[in-house]
């Protein structure tokens, strides 16, 4: 049997020691030892963390997300490049859910990107590709006076995601968090750090901070800890990879490597309104107007399953005949939704709410129709 | 976790209790811990013939899906009705939790089985890398 140490090419955050001191099950998630799940002795499992998260309030170690810095006098410029939603938008301290294209006008990755100044954009990556998006982004913007900086191991990053996140880290800051809107940041003193970023941003369809530290293990750790004993009176709980994966799912946000890759468009995904064709120019702009004038093949549509039997990522849809007509790439029981959920590509004429299909679920057809998407969409505050 | 020392254990974490001619089939707690939350159970129907090793059924978590394997050959004379509405049970309580019971074909099967103390060495030398 191989130990962990001896395997140089895991990676590990800043946080690793206190999620195993913790107890939590670890995994390998593209290349990065991360917790998938707390253990049941804490009141924790996916379940129990994924309730956390809709009713109160749970933590996540997103330290593998990578970040990159654009500054320069003309980073706008080169922010709306590289980007397909519209930067020039942005006020100062404001963010938006974006993506990267290749020429062809599929993903290189999905992106967060924050205007932290007038011109210094922050753009928020995935684990898995790095080193993939830093590259692109540099080789793609030396035309620009802007430099470019890979500040992804500088970071230790924690999600607070929860209705109750708010009130949470505002025993832990001076920053007025009850004047940041969603999709927005500010900068303040927490846990005694000064001047820290700290977004109303996530991935779990819930509201929300992320928050950037230092990544020294000692100060990552401290942070942890005083959050979690901050959340005691709201039932924090420390939430892994497996209950980010079904928030996520039942938000219907898109997985890089699943919903979107290279080899899948911006229209098959289903991200037209994060896509702004009257910008003049982006890259992929072009190819994404020739596809769209030939029409798509093929379109993500949410499946709940009418039959007993969960739909897991890769399975093949079916028509009612039998024939196949598409696959999932996510699908899982939704632990807030209580049902068997799954994304999938299928036809257009597969695809309005209501079609019956089946999933092939090991040799069986299994049936499933075609639903509104999001599956979850958080009620709207009324205070 | 003390493994009850009343039954007998495969390398694939099943457990079977013999009385007389009757086996009784489960899985341990160190599978349902390794699955996380248990939301689906398939179990064959009752009348169908199982073969040692092979699989006969599945079980789900939230995260992930896992093959059941026979420990013995035999006939499935009951299946654990309970478990298709409340599977979790399973999490709260492995080795009370059975899921059918088969009439054996070949006892001797059970002899290529591991004890309750050597499925625990074998599980500490599993999890503890």
């Amino acid at each position: 049997m191989s130990s962990v140490e001896a395997t140089p090419a895991v990676r590990k955050t800043a946080l690793n020691a206190v999620h195993r001191r913790m107890g939590a099950k670890m995994v390998d998630f593209n290349g990065w030892d991360m917790p998938v799940e707390y253990p049941s002795s804490l009141g924790c499992g996916i379940i129990a963390e994924h309730m956390a998260v809709r009713t109160g309030v749970g933590i996540f170690d997103v330290s593998h997300m990578g970040d990159i810095r654009l500054a320069g006098p003309q980073a706008p410029a080169a922010v709306q490049h590289i980007s397909m939603n519209d930067a020039s938008r942005l006020a100062v301290g404001q963010a938006q859910y974006s993506a990267l294209l290749y020429p062809e006008g599929t993903f290189v990755d999905d992106v967060i990107v924050h205007r932290l100044g007038q011109d210094e954009y922050l753009l928020v990556i995935n684990a898995g590709t790095r080193e993939k998006d830093f590259s692109w982004v540099r080789d793609n913007t030396r035309q620009f006076d802007c430099a470019v900086e890979n500040l992804s191991d500088d970071f230790t990053q924690i999600a607070i995601q929860g209705p109750k996140g708010v009130n949470l880290l505002q025993k832990l800051t001076d920053a007025d968090l009850s004047a940041i809107k969603f999709y927005w940041v500010t900068r303040g003193t927490l846990c005694g750090l000064k001047n820290i970023l700290m977004g109303r941003t996530g991935y779990t369809a819930e509201d929300g901070f992320e928050i950037y530290i230092p990544a020294d293990e000692r100060t990552s750790a401290r942070v942890w800890n005083e959050i979690l004993a901050a959340g005691k009176e709201f039932g924090v709980v420390p939430c892994g990879l497996g209950a980010r994966n079904t928030l996520r799912l039942e938000g219907k946000l898109p997985l890089y490597g699943h919903e979107i890759s290279d080899t899948i468009n911006v229209w098959e995904a289903g991200l037209d309104r994060f896509c702004k064709m009257e910008k003049p120019e982006f890259i992929g702009r072009a190819a994404l107007e020739k596809a769209k004038a030939a029409g798509i093949k093929r379109i993500l549509v949410g499946l709940e399953m009418t039959e007993r039997g969960i739909a897991r990522d890769g399975y093949k849809v079916l028509d009612e005949g039998g024939r196949e007509i598409g696959y999932v790439t996510s699908g899982s029981p939704a632990p807030f939704l209580k049902k068997n959920i799954a994304l999938a590509y299928v036809p257009p004429e597969f695809a309005a709410v209501g079609t019956a299909v089946k999933a092939d679920i090991r040799g069986q057809g299994v049936g499933a129709v075609v639903v509104p998407t999001p599956f979850y969409k958080r009620p709207k505050k009324t205070a | 976790m003390a493994y009850p020392t009343d039954r007998k254990y495969t390398k694939q974490h099943e457990w079977i209790q013999v009385n007389g001619t009757t086996g009784t089939i489960g899985i341990t707690d160190y599978a349902q811990q390794s699955l996380g939350d248990i939301v689906f159970v398939e179990l064959p129907k009752v009348g169908a013939e199982l073969t040692a090793g092979k699989p006969f059924g599945t079980v789900e978590s939230v995260k992930a899906v896992s093959d059941l394997f026979a420990p013995a050959s035999g006939k499935v004379t009951e299946v654990n009705a309970d478990l298709s509405t409340s599977p979790e049970k399973v999490n709260k309580d492995a080795h009370g939790s059975w899921m059918m019971k088969i009439t054996l074909k070949n006892p001797s099967e059970l002899d290529k089985l591991l004890f309750a103390e050597d499925y625990e060495k074998f599980v500490a030398e599993e999890a503890g890398h």
